[in-house]
């Protein structure tokens, strides 16, 4: 296996961008990455998405974004994995360098979601579930969730407030980010008093329908042509399953998967979580927050609200996570979402991740989860300092 | 979803009478039914059909609806702990929501589901209720 870096990253802002389809999204955040890395030449294209068919009309992004960038000609495809697809993409360029296939291939995460009504994107959502056994019963993705949090609740003694520090730090963190969604503070008493979408899944709970795009470069690491200065280093990339069904899985508040994926991955880079400077988890709902520092080995079982509670989690904290506002306010694009988690890794190993900045952060995890963590995605990055 | 009738007559003995299937090798019982067992990777199965009884693990209050379930929201939805082990996950009914909590005896029965596609196929299916026991 060769060694490989991401040389150039790009994003569009996560917005309502009314003004914008997916190929239009995609492009721009494709070609931000290319000036960034200062290439215009590409193997191959990995494209991560969930939903294009159901919401845009679209499928066949592979062949489509590429002759949209003025590549057509070059390897492109599509892949799913639902809210996992852009870690999943990330994986699938990565496997692509090295192997020594591919020397330098780009990866980019999209997903138009605000062109539908929310019924619609509902429907969607929930076919990362059980499509005959949950979402035939009407089960949404949301109430899965929702489920999960009211039995995480009874077994750990915990009220709705003891999940307040993830809304209320992504919030924070957000709020430094030109890209984010959500660019404003939530405060105890805004989270408290959010209305229900599934009890006890209050609005504040619960990342936003929305639209964006991120893309990577990745070259091997031995032709970096100069642009060694702001390559990161790609320790590990793994992914792991699970069940797709909540009712398949002997223990429910156990995400096999992220604990499978986050140890293959720690050995594949050679650390431990203490390495670890800081976490892009995947806060799609807050109850998957806790449930993820501890299957990812950062928390005992039953005690991922108190690393919130504590303040380990805040951008000077013993763990940063969602720096850049993570799902909950930077925004949930789907299948860009994962890319999202790795581009703002970079940025943090780069130092430039502005006022979010984390102090001497040289080691960073991105997690990018499909359905509740039926796929879990692990990259693992390291910057030069 | 479409409206089609054969992937919902394919269904039927799970939906209307919660059939699954127990593995010839190792005997555990699974509901849905699979190919392959979870547990030992055996591939020989009888149906087994489940009694419908079990207990709440968990549940919530839909406000926005899936398409097709429009007209219910808000409802209840759960997960349900069968006594033969599997869990199963359901729409709830005649219950207060207010009144539903971790670990009552609950029960299946039959109602309809939704009405699919625009000539509205009802779908009939398993709902859970209290038992009361």
């Amino acid at each position: 296996m060769r060694d490989v870096s991401i040389i150039g990253v790009g994003q569009t802002p996560v917005r309502e961008h009314w003004d914008k389809s997916l190929r239009h999204l995609a492009v721009d955040a494709l070609l931000a990455a290319l000036h960034d890395a200062h290439v215009e030449e590409m193997d191959a294209i990995y494209v991560g998405n969930m939903l294009s068919g159901e919401l845009a009309g679209q499928e066949h992004l592979g062949a489509l974004i590429a002759d949209q960038l003025g590549m057509s000609g070059v390897a492109a495809l599509k892949v799913e994995a639902a809210c996992g697809a852009g870690g999943s993409a990330a994986h699938a360029g990565f496997l692509a360098v090295a192997s020594g296939q591919y020397r330098r291939v780009a990866v980019v995460g999209v997903e138009k979601m605000t062109d539908m009504w929310n019924g619609t994107v509902t429907s969607g959502l929930s076919m990362a579930a059980d499509g005959e056994y949950e979402a035939a019963n009407g089960i949404s993705f949301v109430g899965l969730n929702a489920m999960l949090m009211r039995r995480y609740m009874y077994e750990y003694d915990l009220v709705e407030e003891d999940f307040a520090p993830f809304a209320l730090n992504a919030h924070a963190n957000a709020a430094h980010n030109p890209n984010a969604m959500f660019r404003k503070h939530v405060t105890l008493e805004q989270f408290t008093k959010a209305k229900k979408v599934a009890d006890p899944i209050s609005l504040f709970d619960s990342s936003p329908i929305c639209d964006g795009a991120a893309a990577l470069i990745l070259s091997r690491s031995e032709n970096l042509n100069g642009n060694t200065a702001r390559a990161i280093s790609i320790a590990a990339s793994t992914i792991a399953t699970d069940s797709l069904a909540l009712h398949d899985r002997q223990d429910p508040l156990w995400l096999r998967a992220v604990e499978l994926s986050s140890i293959k991955a720690y050995a594949q880079a050679g650390v431990t979580p203490q390495d670890i400077d800081l976490f892009e988890l995947h806060d799609a709902f807050s109850i998957v927050a806790p449930m993820s520092l501890e299957a990812a080995g950062f928390a005992r079982r039953g005690a991922g609200t108190y690393f919130g509670r504590d303040g380990e989690i805040a951008i000077d904290g013993k763990l940063p996570i969602s720096t850049m506002g993570g799902l909950k306010a930077r925004g949930h694009p789907i299948g860009a979402t994962g890319v999202y988690q790795i581009v703002e890794a970079v940025q943090q190993l780069r130092g430039e991740a502005g006022k979010n900045q984390v102090p001497n952060a040289r080691i960073a995890m991105a997690q990018s989860l499909g359905g509740v963590a039926a796929t879990a995605v692990t990259h693992i990055l390291k910057g030069k300092g | 979803m479409a409206e089609n009738l054969a992937p919902n007559w394919r269904l039927r003995e799970q939906r209307y009478q919660l059939v699954g299937n127990v593995c010839l090798k190792c005997g555990a019982k699974h509901f849905p039914p699979r190919q392959v067992c979870t547990e030992c990777r055996g591939a020989e199965f009888e149906p087994f059909p489940f009694s419908g009884n079990g207990e709440l693990y968990s549940f919530t209050t839909l406000r926005q609806a899936p398409s097709g379930f429009e007209d219910f929201a808000p409802y209840a939805v759960g997960m349900i702990k069968l006594d033969e082990g599997p869990l199963v996950e359901a729409m709830l009914t005649d219950v207060n929501q207010d009144d539903l909590e971790i670990g009552m005896r609950m029960e299946m029965v039959t109602r309809k589901i939704r009405a699919e596609g625009e000539r509205g196929l009802l779908i009939y299916g398993y709902k859970f209720r209290p038992s009361g026991d």
